[in-house]
Formats: structure tokens, sequence, C-alpha cells
């Protein structure tokens, strides 16, 4: 019963990763045991040379959402990240992509995989300098030996919908940052992979131009629903984007939820710390502070999902009236006021 | 104080003279034994030269400078470089040095040919593997650093006074350059470039050819700069193994005190030099557009 129900749990998760350890060093395996003791990383670098990257990773990653590996500098997740498409081998522990056992491919194997299932976006671009945007685009498509047809029509189809029409026979160092990233990001999207890895892909950009990058991943994740592993250290752009967050410290997966469920109830006070300058006021929703009875109302009615930051703006004009709290089917939930709404943007 | 620590304990001059002579007479037999076969290995390179050497020679000379014109401009598509391409190689005609920079200028090109097809290979070979690096790198500082001449007198006992001599020494002499960049290119290539393609699952042939050697390109062309230049300045040290072009009035210049003769030769040399480094940079350089 239990079995069966895990069979399926696994089937609905795009990538499961299992117990991963990584060691960087010259004798991983010999360290190994120490690492199962529960040996502090310090420790292990100390008395017996090596660095503890990753102590015992398990996350399911489910198909079609966005999931996000936060963390600082050195926690670890881009290492994690890399551990994926095995840019990276663990030295311990398996990683399951739609239930098959990626550290068995073969380097052929390897090879098509990655060219084929799995792509990946990256913090500097890493864009080919000497090649046109319509060939940057179609890097991945040449990699799977494509047509040289396919690959100019696919890559022309990319570079439109990243919103570069125009910029094809430009070169990367003509483009600006953020034009260079929607290279990237339709070098990954063209090779028609389900899984997208990004690296830390927009913290090399200046906020402005992050926040447009963010938009124009919401958007065409939600028409195309690809599974996409996503870094940063950027606690905003992490509940912005997340569907899921993952937050990584020292190579240790500290907590693993939604990011309503991260900001409402974080697990210990680092995680407190590291959310605590989130703009609750745009990823809240309202539907999770109404409360008491909604007979009494007299404002206008809000929808549950309404974040904070825009019910506090519909209530500005009411600021003494309760306003009553519906589902999108009109469902009364409970009311809000202007103070209460306010008081959960500041909380901490 | 002892005698041994006043004067180095050095082997008595007996012995040392019981060494060099075997080594010298081992190597004799090996040259005896093995000479012949040794130089008709070489003989195809022989012929490509002769054949090269023989069609500038034999071509009149207004459409050999039409070619190096057309071949300057379509390298660089700059008419200041033409212009200097023509009054250079002009006056070298001039000064009836004509025959003697055609005849240098087919060593050059075959012996840089050469170079550049062991080299570059041998270069991403040596990016390619850390071992590799650690036995060549000393075998071309020994190249590199090794008086020519000592390593002239091996030649000339294998294969006598002439051309192949010649072009192996100015082989040995200038190809290290262009292993060297070539090694040195590869491995500045930007890691997170390298990362992209293995990401995307390019083969290692897909990633030399596309991401590798074109990026690497600034590097090696430097490379091939100096490798041409450096087979240039073997010309008159190669005349003095019976390789004719513009280094033998030089050499004779030296022993007989002309100095007229051993400057324009030397100053043809010198515009060869020019001509070919301007030409190679610039076309580099158009290769690089994207910049």
């Amino acid at each position: 019963m239990d079995e069966t129900h895990g069979q399926i749990e696994e089937m609905q998760s795009a990538i499961v990763l299992q117990r991963l350890t990584k060691l960087f060093g010259p004798t991983p395996s010999d360290v190994l045991p120490f690492v199962h003791q529960g040996l502090d990383k310090n420790k292990i670098f100390n008395e017996h040379g090596h660095v503890l990257a990753l102590r015992d990773i398990s996350l399911k990653i489910e198909t079609g959402k966005v999931q996000i590996i936060m963390g600082l500098s050195g926690s670890g997740k881009s290492t994690l990240l890399r551990h994926i498409n095995r840019l990276i081998e663990p030295s311990a522990g398996r990683i399951l992509i739609r239930g098959r056992d990626v550290l068995s491919l073969d380097k052929q194997e390897l090879r098509k995989f990655r060219q084929h299932q799995i792509s990946m976006v990256f913090q500097r671009f890493a864009l080919l300098p000497h090649r046109t945007i319509q060939d940057n685009v179609a890097f991945g498509l040449s990699a799977q030996k494509a047509t040289s047809s396919a690959q100019r029509e696919t890559a022309n189809t990319w570079v439109h919908k990243v919103g570069l029409g125009g910029y094809e026979n430009s070169f990367p160092a003509q483009l600006s940052g953020g034009m260079q990233q929607r290279v990237g990001l339709a070098r990954a999207l063209a090779t028609g992979a389900e899984c997208l890895l990004m690296d830390e892909p927009f913290s090399a950009l200046d906020p402005l131009i992050r926040t447009e990058m963010q938009d124009l991943l919401l958007e065409l994740q939600s028409e195309l629903g690809k599974t996409i592993i996503f870094v940063t250290h950027d606690p905003d752009e992490a509940v912005r984007l997340g569907d899921n967050i993952a937050i990584l410290k020292d190579g240790e997966l500290i907590q693993h939820g939604a990011p309503m469920q991260i900001l409402t109830s974080p697990k210990n006070d680092y995680i407190r710390t590291f959310i605590q300058d989130v703009n609750r006021g745009r990823v809240v929703s309202v539907g999770t502070i109404a409360n008491g009875e909604t007979k009494t109302c007299d404002g206008p009615d809000i929808v549950a999902t309404t974040p904070l930051a825009e019910a506090a703006r519909l209530l500005t004009n009411h600021p003494d009236v309760s306003a009553r709290v519906v589902t999108e089917k009109g469902h009364p939930l409970g009311s809000v006021t202007l103070t209460s709404v306010v008081e959960a943007m500041a909380a901490r | 104080m002892p005698e041994w620590l006043l004067n180095f304990p050095a082997m008595t001059p007996d012995a040392l003279r019981s060494v060099t002579r075997s080594i010298d007479a081992g190597y004799l037999s090996f040259s005896r034994a093995f000479g012949d076969a040794i130089e008709s290995f070489f003989d195809p390179l022989l012929l490509l030269l002769i054949w090269f050497e023989q069609i500038l020679l034999r071509t009149p000379w207004v459409i050999i400078l039409m070619v190096l014109v057309l071949i300057a401009y379509g390298a660089s598509r700059n008419l200041r470089l033409v212009a200097g391409v023509l009054i250079a190689f002009l006056l070298i005609g001039y000064f009836g040095m004509w025959e003697n920079t055609m005849r240098t200028l087919a060593i050059i090109l075959v012996c840089t040919v050469i170079a550049l097809m062991i080299g570059i290979p041998t270069g991403i070979w040596m990016s390619r593997s850390d071992r590799v690096q650690a036995i060549i790198t000393p075998v071309l500082d020994v190249m590199q650093t090794m008086p020519i001449f000592v390593y002239l007198i091996p030649v000339v006992m294998l294969l006598g006074l002439g051309k192949i001599p010649g072009m192996l020494a100015v082989v040995v002499y200038a190809i290290p350059p262009v292993i060297r960049l070539t090694n040195l290119g590869i491995r500045l290539v930007d890691k997170d470039v390298i990362e992209a393609a293995d990401a995307f699952g390019a083969g290692t042939w897909q990633k030399l050819a596309r991401v590798q050697l074109p990026l690497a390109l600034p590097n090696i062309m430097a490379g091939i700069n100096q490798t041409i230049m450096m087979a240039l300045s073997m010309v008159v040290i190669a005349s003095m193994i019976g390789v004719k072009g513009l280094g033998q009035p030089v050499l004779q210049a030296v022993t007989n005190q002309y100095f007229a003769l051993g400057l324009f030769n030397g100053l043809a040399v010198v515009g060869l030099a020019i001509v070919f480094d301007r030409v190679s940079q610039s076309y580099g350089k158009r290769l690089q557009q994207h910049r």
C-alpha cells in the first residue's frame, strides 16, 4: 500500500534526488563514512582534507513546476544543480529523472540525455561570442544534429518568443546583459527539453531588467509548463517565481516547501533572517489572513488570491471598513481591514 | 684545503674524450646505416619545395605581384596595406633581389605550412592533457634555447648539406610558438562556455571545432604569426647549410664585409617579414569581427 503510493509519487515527480552527497577531494570514498557518521563540515575539511559540498540531499521535484534552490554563496546550490545533468558527479546518492537512473547512463547516453531532455541557463550567459544570436540559439539543436533548416526555423521561433526579433544576425557583444540572457533562455528552450536548469540566471542583471526577465520567465512558463530548477540567492525572486523552495545551508537541505509555507512558518532562525526582507505584500495572499465573521462587512469584496499589497491599495479609500474576503466563486472566507493587511505585510 | 675542493672533481680528459668519441661513433654509424632511408623519407617534402620554388621562379613577375596584391587585399581589405605590399615588392625587384626573394618565399611558406600542420594538432593534444603538456613543454624549451648550430651538426651529418636539412632546421626553430600558443589559447577559453557546450551535449569534436578553436583563435593567430617571423629569421642561418635565397648574399656580405649588399638583402628579409606580419594579422582581425 505504502509502496504503491511511493511509486505514484515518484511518477509525478520529474526529478528525484536521493541522499545525494558530494565531497571534493582526492579520495571521497574514504571520507564518505565520516559524512554518514554526521561529522561536522569543518572537521571533514581539517581532519580529512575534503570539502563537503552536499550532505544527504533528498528532494522530489514536481513535473511542470518551478523548484527554487536557494542559499547563500557556498551553500552548495549551484553544485546541487550541476548534479542533475551530471556536470558534477555525486560521491554518493541517486538521481532519477522520470524514474530513470541518470547515474547509470554511459557517455553516449549522457550526451543524448543532455541534448534532448535537460537544458541549462547560466549566470554569466555563456554564449558563443563569435556566433550570431541565431546561431547561439541553435547551438543545442546543432548538438542534436538537427537539419540546418530545422535549426533555422526553431531558432527563429524562439528568438521571437523571447522578444529578440530583428537581432538574429547581431553578435552577443552588441546586446545588453538582459538581452544576452534572453538569448541564453531561448537557447535552452529551443532544444525542446522538458527540464530546465537555471543557475542564478538573473543575478548578473540590474533590478529593473531582472524583474522584466522574471516576468518573461513566468509568461513562458505559464504557456510551456516546463520542470524548472532555479537557483538563486534572492528570496524575493524565490517567492515570486517558485512553486516550491528548497533552502540550503552549508550543503544541507534546511527546509523545503511552498513559498507561503516558508514565509509563514520558517523552520529556524536562519531561514527567518533569510526571508525577513521579502516583500510579503506581493507574495502573501489576502486569503491567508482573512478571519472572523463576514456579516458586518461594509467594504468591497476582495478575492482571496489577491496579494496583500493589492488589497491594501483597494482598501486605502476605505480606511475604517472591514472587507469581505471571498473565493473566486464568491464564497465568503472571512474579513480583513486595512490595519490587518498592513500588519501582515510588515510581519517579520 | 684538499685538492677536490679547489678544483671540481671532473672526469679525466681521457674519459671525457672516450665518451664523446663513442657518442660520435655511434651517431656516425647510425647515420651511415639509416641516412639514405631517412633522406628518402623526406623526399616528398623536397619535391614539394622544389615544385613550389619553380612555380615562383618561372611565373612572370607581374603575375606573382598581382597574386600577392590580391592575397593581401583578400586577407585585409585594406588598400593602404595593399599599396605597402606593392611598393615593397617593386623595390625588392628593382634592387635585383627578385629571384632570391622568391626562393626565400618558397621555403618560408612550405616551412610554415609544415610547422602549422604539425604544430596546431600538437598544441591541441597538449591542451587536452596535463601529462602531455608536462612532457612537451621541456622539449619545446630545448628547441628554443639549444643553439641552432648544435642541432644543425647532427642534421647535416645525417642528411648532408641542402634544402632538406635547411627546412628541418627552420621548422624545428619556428614550431614552438604555434604549439605553445595553441595550447595556451585553448586552455584559456572561458570555462563557462565550455560548460555550456557540455550541458547541451556537444561531442568532443563539436566542442573543439565550434567552441575551443574559434575562441582560442586570437592566441593561435599570434602563434602562427610568431612562427612565420621565426622562420624568416632562420633564413640566413639556413643559407649556411646550402639553402638558396636572401640568406646567401647576406652570408657573403658578412664574410667579405660588403656592407651595402648585406643591408639590401637584410632589408628585403625585413620587408618580407612586415608583409607577412601585417597581412596575417589583419586577416586574423577580420576573423574576429564580433569583438
